[in-house]
């Protein structure tokens, strides 16, 4: 026995092994440390890799192509009576003065076939830009004015050198016959891509050149609006009944099993429940923000209850006792005191919920809003889409210049979702209280 | 240590009059009794100081008298507490009215995390007590006058009451309870996170405060007691074993026990 403890203890005490095992122990904690850093830098690479990708399809999809054309604005077409009524300006046969004055411009083109392709080059949108013109200035009526169209998408992907000049005709979307018209365009410095609004400006569109995120952007944030008008009192109203008044009995032990498991149902459970409850029986509109709002508060209450709970819990007792022994009722006690105190808590669980919201789309399949949407959204009754749905739709389509507009988008739902944290963090900063 | 018989003795003997009076308090935790049959009366303008081993049930009859055992889960009280004469636990009785008359002062300093204007401001903000700021100015002085802080505090009471010193905190937690204008303070061994020095300053005040308020206090130091206190109450267990003039109960206790524990034999 007290041969054993001393040979482990001359063991213990024996200057080499000691340091044996600081040399392991040192080597253990480089190699961690190692470790930590190579995660770290592969992470942060990866981050910069993807957001320098995004950034430079970002920015690609929010330029334009244009094209310049002397457009004679015929009054024989556009108002025969000379009436000046808009309504009747607005009817107006727009197409026609984009066709003719493509065929001024190149007179030579006379087939059938090549007309039709000559008129492809310019966005069926430019109709749109030259009735909003003459409606903002009837005075143009009558006199020919030098007015620069958007390109259709194929010649947008030409000029900024996505179609390779090189490929044989057949592979290419661009024929050898239109490479020489916008040549000759761009030669009279009649073809430019510059920046473009319109990718702000405009709702979706089946033309990438006139697709703009505006909807979604407007449809998300309407949603968003919903959801955290309806989550957020109630959830904390529902974390403080809870933690500070509800009695511990059977009842209140299962609603807490039971907002612990609704945490973690998948999301499209709840597009579900608000198709059969907010559109079957209770009627809203299909494909309203105020029903996907409402489907992503229902899917955000028990993650920001549970986060509520915490922080509230997290206040110390001895608090809430000092309050109490003042003469504090129960409602001072939490609104005074123990509420201000949790609030970063609270923030924090409810931004983690909002932003899993703002990127969810399974639960919007069900009530209508994964569609495609037009117009933009004026309120929270009218149809609208969401970014990240957006986003899918934008990547789902074959046409190569909606490459730029889904890069862009991710880059506006990011910058989003940044506002809606940066928000929060500015909150928490206000609300935090030094000990 | 079985079957003690419980002396009461009546303090109105010494010529004062009687604030509170407990007769047959008895409280639960669950199954668990923590007070077994306590009748204790303290006496107004004077210190009560309730001793006795951890565990003994001295807080919690502290915490009965201004029902701050009502939030714990499961506590149960019987027998009576009057105040003034008035049931306490009435069932017409309003608790947080029973807090404002009674207040109380905890064992670790537990300054809200605002102000030292706003830490003394607030009992009487939300009992309404100042009819305008000069009046409320005017409360937090006295109120930090009479707990002895107002020389120290007097330029920094926008600092937060979280940066002060242990011993200041809790004279600002007294002068927190203090600016309700209560008729008893109940201290929670207040000292007991404090340095020697921090201590004889709460001591020395808590002298003073009689004068104004009714005061009963917890302790786990025999001298604490016997240099602050008129009356002792001696707990074991649950039960309260020996109660009287504190000279009486220091130098001439009629229990045994009593004598064991102040002489430091046990607990």
């Amino acid at each position: 026995m007290t041969d054993v403890l001393a040979r482990d203890l001359a063991r213990a005490r024996n200057p080499a092994v000691a340091a044996r095992r600081a040399h392991r122990r040192r080597a253990a904690e480089a190699r961690f440390r190692a470790a930590s850093v190579a995660g770290t830098a592969v992470a942060l690479l990866t981050l910069v890799v993807l957001l320098v990708a995004l950034v430079g399809q970002g920015l690609d999809g929010l330029r334009a192509t244009r094209v310049a054309l002397d457009v004679a604005f015929d009054a024989a077409t556009v108002d025969p009576d000379g009436t000046g009524d808009p309504a009747v300006i607005a009817k107006a046969d727009f197409n026609a003065l984009v066709k003719e004055a493509l065929r001024a411009r190149f007179p030579d083109v006379t087939t059938r076939q090549d007309r039709k392709r000559l008129n492809g080059l310019v966005s069926s949108g430019a109709l749109y830009e030259l009735r909003d013109m003459l409606l903002d200035d009837p005075g143009v009526i009558g006199t020919t004015q030098r007015v620069w169209l958007p390109a259709s998408d194929d010649v947008d992907q030409f000029a900024k050198g996505h179609i390779d000049r090189a490929a044989s005709e057949a592979e290419r979307r661009v024929s050898d016959q239109e490479i020489a018209w916008l040549d000759a365009l761009e030669a009279d410095e009649a073809l430019q891509t510059r920046f473009s609004r319109i990718f702000f400006t405009a709702g979706d569109s089946r033309e990438p050149e006139l697709a703009g995120i505006r909807g979604a952007l407007v449809g998300s944030l309407l949603t968003m609006a919903v959801t955290a008008i309806i989550a957020f009192p109630l959830g904390v109203a529902t974390a403080i009944y809870l933690e500070e008044f509800a009695p511990r009995n059977r009842w209140t032990d299962l609603i807490e099993v039971n907002i612990n498991n609704l945490a973690a149902v998948p999301s499209i459970v709840f597009g579900l429940l608000g198709l059969a409850i907010f559109l079957n029986v209770v009627g809203l509109p299909r494909s309203a923000p105020l029903v996907g709002g409402l489907v992503l508060a229902l899917m955000s209450l028990p993650v920001i209850i549970i986060a509520g709970r915490a922080a509230l819990t997290a206040v110390p007792p001895s608090i809430r006792e000092a309050a109490r022994g003042v003469g504090a009722s129960p409602l001072q006690v939490v609104a005074h005191h123990v509420l201000p105190l949790a609030m970063p808590g609270i923030l924090t669980g409810t931004i983690i919920a909002m932003a899993r919201a703002l990127g969810e789309t399974a639960p919007l399949l069900m009530i209508g809003m994964v569609a495609f949407v037009v117009d933009v959204p004026t309120g929270p009754m009218d149809a609208a889409t969401v970014l990240p749905v957006q986003i899918y739709l934008w990547a789902d389509s074959p046409e190569r210049a909606f490459v730029g507009k889904t890069a862009a988008a991710i880059v506006v739902l990011l910058g989003f979702l940044i506002t809606m944290n940066g928000v929060a963090v500015y909150l928490r900063r206000r609300f935090e209280v030094k000990w | 240590m079985v079957a003690i018989t419980v002396p009461v003795a009546a303090p109105t003997a010494a010529g004062g009059v009687v604030k509170v009076a407990a007769r047959g308090v008895d409280v639960f935790y669950g199954a668990k009794q923590a007070l077994v049959a306590v009748d204790l009366d303290i006496a107004e303008h004077q210190v009560t100081a309730l001793i006795g081993p951890s565990g003994c049930g001295k807080s919690t009859f502290l915490r009965c008298l201004n029902r701050m055992n009502d939030t714990i889960e499961g506590c149960r009280v019987t027998g009576s507490i009057t105040l003034d004469g008035q049931d306490l636990y009435a069932r017409t009785i309003d608790v947080v009215q029973v807090r404002s008359r009674v207040g109380m002062v905890f064992q670790k300093p537990n300054p809200f995390p605002k102000s030292v204007y706003d830490n003394v401001a607030y009992g009487p903000r939300i009992h309404g007590l100042a009819r305008d700021r000069a009046e409320l100015d005017a409360i937090v002085e006295t109120s930090l006058k009479l707990a002895s802080l107002w020389s120290e505090v007097k330029d920094r009471l926008g600092e937060p009451g979280t940066s002060l010193s242990g011993g200041q905190q809790q004279r600002l937690c007294i002068a927190r309870a203090i600016a309700v204008s209560p008729e008893v303070i109940l201290m929670d061994e207040p000292c007991s996170a404090l340095d020697p020095i921090a201590t004889a300053h709460i001591e020395e005040l808590i002298d003073e405060l009689k004068t104004n308020f009714t005061i009963a206090i917890v302790t786990h130091n025999m001298q604490q007691a016997a240099r602050v206190s008129q009356y002792t109450a001696f707990f074991h267990l649950g039960r309260l074993v020996e109660f009287g003039d504190t000279a009486a109960v220091f130098t001439n206790p009629r229990e045994t026990m009593t004598q064991d524990y102040i002489t430091g034999r046990f607990g």
